[in-house]
């Protein structure tokens, strides 16, 4: 069984598993959103990333996907991995700012500012309806179509599908289909925040900021933004 | 003894509905090209100019695959049109050396006169002018290609007397110079 | 033809071959079946040529060869006349009656027809002293002169399949993966892994069904490199995936061809063809015990398949959307069956490695890249075309020496190299060695092998501008920090040509541009940012002029530049009024003209038209 390394803690895996379910054993977190226990992991929303260091290179890859391997040491929370998730979140909510799952998520990793214009879409293509519909219904009903700045989710031709079976799953499992409130604030594109504002996840956990990796702030997701920019573009 | 001329029947001819002739044609690709779904693809793009929704679902039939899944490749690739092509097809090359060039000033002038943006067909379906990302002609850019024909060292000024040449002729090279 | 059974039936059929060669006293060697040379007229030429042969009753005594691209693609389509390695450049059906006539009948020189050194104002007659070939080392594309692609037998002639029988006979799988290791061959399709450990890795695992895939994927606008190795020699290319899965252990091969590319798909076919009837490819080659065959899969226009997962996606019929590595194509690629996947160029290597060894192979080059490598030299160059020059030549001497500056004068600003993966290298940085290192330290790659010269009417924020807007449409839309990224980047981008850029937008584009190239799953995405993350390091004064001073300094971007015409210079001969699509330029025949800024739609065409320069673009206040 390949021995890792996450955040210190040195644990030996069954060779199966992603670092993912490795963390979430350990519990440790890593906040995830195209991810969802009982479907295959997509690795496409890139919140889940990771730093791993193998064969003397470091990267960020997705713990969803990535599997474990002999001698890997990963770190979950490094100010490289902050800043990508961050800016990958912005990006999402830029693209759907009514999904209250990334709200939510914005409130917990500190996002204070979204420096891109609002594309107010009712979709950030985390596939989870996809997934849910190919490999729990076994229906294949709707797909990704087209690619890059185009893609979007449909039936094909978007037509009423004949596979379709009316499940409801994927309006179930649908992060973007669960809105936001709207609160006082008129559209802005975070959301109004609720006034007991939501912890960060080290301060949710351990209290003061004695940071039990010794970071103390530096990992900058329990230090707010001071700045709050009105979004841009 | 003359052999008697046997009496000529006439041939029961069966007379295929359009469908049919879609059903028949994608059984013969996909069998040429064992089931492989991008060259089946490519087979009906050519015969058809276009994929049709008749034949995409066809395609699923055939090569029983959820229709998902075709629908999905057949909109992903570029070269396949889900939409039916104008008579001439004038493609644009959009690559590095021509963009350096000027080919993007060529689009423009080619979007000016046939009054149609990129990826559009113009009203009286004579012609379909798309881009592409580089057709590897690079030493003779900007390059532009007319139903096959491809033309080099392309300005703005040159567009309208080689658009002459197409307007009211059937599809094809027009002689076979090329 | 007979099937040949063994290396000792290769080497007789190669004497025979020769031998019949040896006979031809004279011959016209002709460059026709490339792509670009039928652009330029060459199919013409051919027929005129062999018209104008039987005229004049040669067919008997001259031998006409047909080949594919010489790479010299400004004057092509090219003739060598033989005795004598005559070379006349840029071939017109006019030019050939003349040719016949003097130089090959009566076996004059005909001056005026010779190329003509634009520097030293000399004409040359043999096309090795010629400045654009004479510093280049043609390895792999030095044979394309003697082959026909659509003959087998001149490929043998040439020593074709030689290394195969030597590898088959010869060589365990595990010497040849020694000796390919030993030459030190980095893949050619742009990340310059080393080839030979990758073999290794992939004959390590177990499994009695392994594929080997040659990647003619070549997706990167202004590269065609691999296109001419396909047209042009595709033999080359079968020989080393035959050598490849003989190392490896597979039994099948797959060329991966972008639909772009119809000659080099039909060139293809007619060589696999071929070497299936001699016998190189199919059961127990070369009386070997090996078997292997190919089949060609056609691309579909989608630049991510470059990628390997995403190349292996769509071989299997499926949208070309890349997986995580690990695991590796080595490990489980096409159907889950251990994968090796090379670039052309990459395969077409390995014979010549075979043959000459891997210790004469390693004298090319340098220590950490060895070989040669192919660019094609495009843009604002005078000699645009093929190069293939030993690795650590300096990007000075392939722009000037080989590529011969700009043809009108112009200063060279920059050089891209990598396509849209790749960056902009300013011209204070040219004396850079060419190899896999030093270009990723300058913030470019070498990727495969494009080569584009940009001069001073080049705008650096429209380059980036216009890679990242590639980028946008070829991504294939799965991880967020790619699909949004690149739509973010250029949407700003845009902004900044348009006149509407802000300062802070340049940290937020290095922040952005950051963080595309470090979260994104694939080659596409952490690459994507290069182009704009070059142009901004390099190149910062134009974007800041861009906004600041809502200036273009070279002139490009339209909502930013205005067009004037020059009182002292217009004749009034009215072309520029004729010509504007908008109605937008004022003037009786023979009086000064003006253009109405307002109605102006900066198209450019009076600009073009005008023979008297009256026409200024100016930029800023």
């Amino acid at each position: 069984m390949p021995k890792v390394k996450i955040d210190g803690i040195l644990f030996e895996a069954p060779k199966n598993w992603t670092i993912l379910e490795t963390a979430r054993f350990l519990g440790l977190e890593i906040p995830t959103l195209c991810y969802y226990e009982g479907l295959t992991p997509w690795g496409g929303c890139r919140i889940c990333v990771v730093e791993v260091a193998s064969g003397g290179r470091k990267r960020l890859v997705s713990a969803c996907t990535y599997p474990v391997e002999e001698g890997l040491l990963v770190s979950t929370s490094t100010p490289r991995v902050i800043k990508a998730r961050k800016m990958a979140l912005e990006l999402l909510i830029s693209e759907c700012p009514t999904s209250r799952e990334l709200q939510d998520m914005a409130a917990k990793i500190g996002l204070a500012r979204v420096r891109f214009s609002p594309k107010w879409e009712r979709c950030f293509y985390c596939g989870r309806c996809v997934r849910i519909c190919e490999e729990q219904m076994m229906a294949k009903a709707i797909g990704f179509v087209n690619r890059g700045n185009k893609i979007k989710i449909t039936t094909p031709f978007d037509k009423t599908s004949e596979e379709c079976r009316r499940c409801g799953g994927c309006l179930y499992i649908c992060p973007a289909c669960t809105l936001r409130c709207e609160g006082a604030q008129p559209e802005t594109v975070l959301c109004g925040r609720c006034d007991n504002e939501l912890q960060p996840s080290c301060l949710e956990v351990y209290d003061n900021y004695a940071c039990w990796m010794g970071l103390k702030g530096e990992c900058g997701t329990c230090v707010e933004e001071k700045s709050k920019t009105k979004a841009k573009r | 003894m003359a052999t008697r001329a046997k009496r000529k029947r006439p041939l029961k001819v069966k007379v295929l509905s359009e469908e049919e002739k879609i059903e028949d044609f994608v059984k013969a690709s996909a069998k040429k090209h064992g089931y492989l779904l991008i060259s089946v693809l490519e087979d009906i793009q050519e015969r058809y100019n276009y994929l049709p929704e008749t034949a995409l679902r066809e395609v699923a039939k055939v090569l029983s695959m959820p229709l998902r899944d075709v629908y999905g490749v057949a909109t992903f690739y570029r070269a396949f049109r889900l939409q039916p092509r104008g008579r001439h097809e004038i493609c644009v090359c959009l690559g590095t050396a021509c963009h350096v060039r000027g080919g993007q000033r060529v689009l423009e002038k080619l979007e000016r006169d046939l009054n149609i943006k990129a990826g559009e067909t113009t009203k009286d379906k004579n012609f379909t002018l798309e881009t592409v990302n580089c057709l590897g002609a690079c030493a003779l850019g900007p390059i532009v290609v007319i139903d096959g024909r491809y033309y080099g060292n392309v300005t703005p000024t040159k567009v309208s007397n080689f658009l002459k040449e197409y307007q009211g002729e059937k599809r094809g090279v027009k002689d076979e110079k090329n | 033809m007979k099937r040949i059974k063994s290396a000792k039936e290769l080497a007789e059929f190669t004497r025979k071959i020769r031998a019949e060669k040896k006979k031809e006293r004279k011959r016209i060697i002709v460059s026709i079946r490339a792509t670009c040379c039928y652009l330029k007229g060459s199919k013409e030429v051919a027929s005129v040529l062999e018209d104008e042969v039987k005229k004049r009753k040669l067919e008997n005594k001259v031998t006409l060869l047909m080949t594919g691209c010489l790479g010299f693609c400004q004057v092509e389509p090219v003739m060598v006349i033989q005795p004598g390695d005559i070379f006349y450049p840029s071939i017109t059906p006019e030019a050939v009656p003349e040719i016949l006539d003097a130089t090959v009948i009566k076996g004059e020189i005909l001056d005026h027809r010779l190329y003509l050194d634009p520097e030293r104002k000399k004409r040359i007659v043999h096309w090795d002293e010629i400045p654009f070939y004479k510093r280049q080392l043609r390895l792999v594309l030095g044979n394309n002169g003697e082959i026909d692609p659509t003959r087998i037998e001149d490929y043998i002639a040439v020593g074709g399949y030689k290394a195969l029988a030597r590898t088959l006979t010869q060589m365990s799988p595990e010497k040849v993966i020694a000796e390919i290791k030993k030459s030190g061959l980095r893949g050619r399709g742009g990340a310059g892994f080393p080839t030979g450990v990758k073999w290794e890795v992939t004959r390590r695992e177990k499994s009695d069904v392994k594929y080997v895939i040659c990647n003619a994927d070549e997706g990167d606008p202004g590269a065609y490199m691999d296109r001419s190795i396909l047209e042009s020699n595709p033999h080359s290319v079968i020989e080393g995936m035959i050598i490849g899965a003989y190392a490896i252990g597979a039994k099948e091969g797959w060329i991966y061809v972008r639909n772009e590319y119809p000659l080099a798909i039909e060139h293809l076919t007619l060589a696999i063809a071929a070497a299936e009837k001699f016998g190189f490819l199919g059961k127990n080659i070369l009386d070997s015990g090996f078997d292997f065959s190919i089949k060609i899969s056609k691309g579909a226009g989608a630049f991510v398949c470059g990628e390997e997962t995403a190349l292996i996606a769509s071989i299997e019929g499926k949208r070309g959307i890349p997986r995580q590595r690990p695991p590796f194509p080595s490990t489980s690629g096409l159907w889950g069956k251990p994968t090796n996947i090379n670039n052309v160029e990459t395969w077409a290597n390995v014979p010549i490695i075979i043959a000459k060894g891997a210790d004469e192979f390693r004298k090319i080059g340098t220590k950490t890249s060895t070989g040669t490598k192919i660019f094609s030299l495009v843009g604002k160059v005078r000699n645009t075309g093929l190069v293939e020059v030993p690795m650590g030549i300096t990007l000075e001497e392939v722009v000037f020496d080989i590529g011969g500056g700009t043809p009108n004068g112009k200063k060279v600003k920059a050089v891209q190299t990598g396509g849209p993966s790749g960056g902009c290298i300013p011209r204070r940085l040219f004396s850079l060695p060419v190899d896999y290192e030093s270009l990723s330290q300058a913030g470019s790659i070498m990727g495969s092998g494009g080569m584009i010269v940009m001069d001073e009417d080049t705008c650096m924020v429209d380059v980036a501008k216009y890679f990242t807007n590639f980028l946008q449409d070829e991504s294939c839309g799965k991880c967020s920090t790619c699909r949004e990224g690149t739509q973010r980047m250029y949407s700003i981008l845009n902004d900044i040509t348009e006149g509407r850029g802000k300062e802070e937008d340049l940290s937020l584009l290095e922040e952005l541009g950051d963080v595309v190239k470090d979260a994104s799953m694939c080659g596409l995405g952490q690459t994507a940012s290069n182009p704009l993350l070059t142009t901004l390091r390099y190149f910062k004064n134009e974007y800041l002029a861009h906004i600041k001073e809502k200036r273009c300094p070279a002139g490009v971007c339209k909502a930013l530049i205005r067009f004037e015409i020059v009182a002292e210079k217009c004749t009034g001969c009215t072309l520029c009024r004729k010509n504007c699509p908008a109605e937008a330029i004022t003037g009786e025949p023979k009086k000064i003209h003006s253009i109405i800024e307002e109605k102006c739609i900066k198209c450019g065409i009076c600009y073009d038209v005008c023979k008297f320069d009256a026409v200024e673009k100016k930029s800023g206040v």
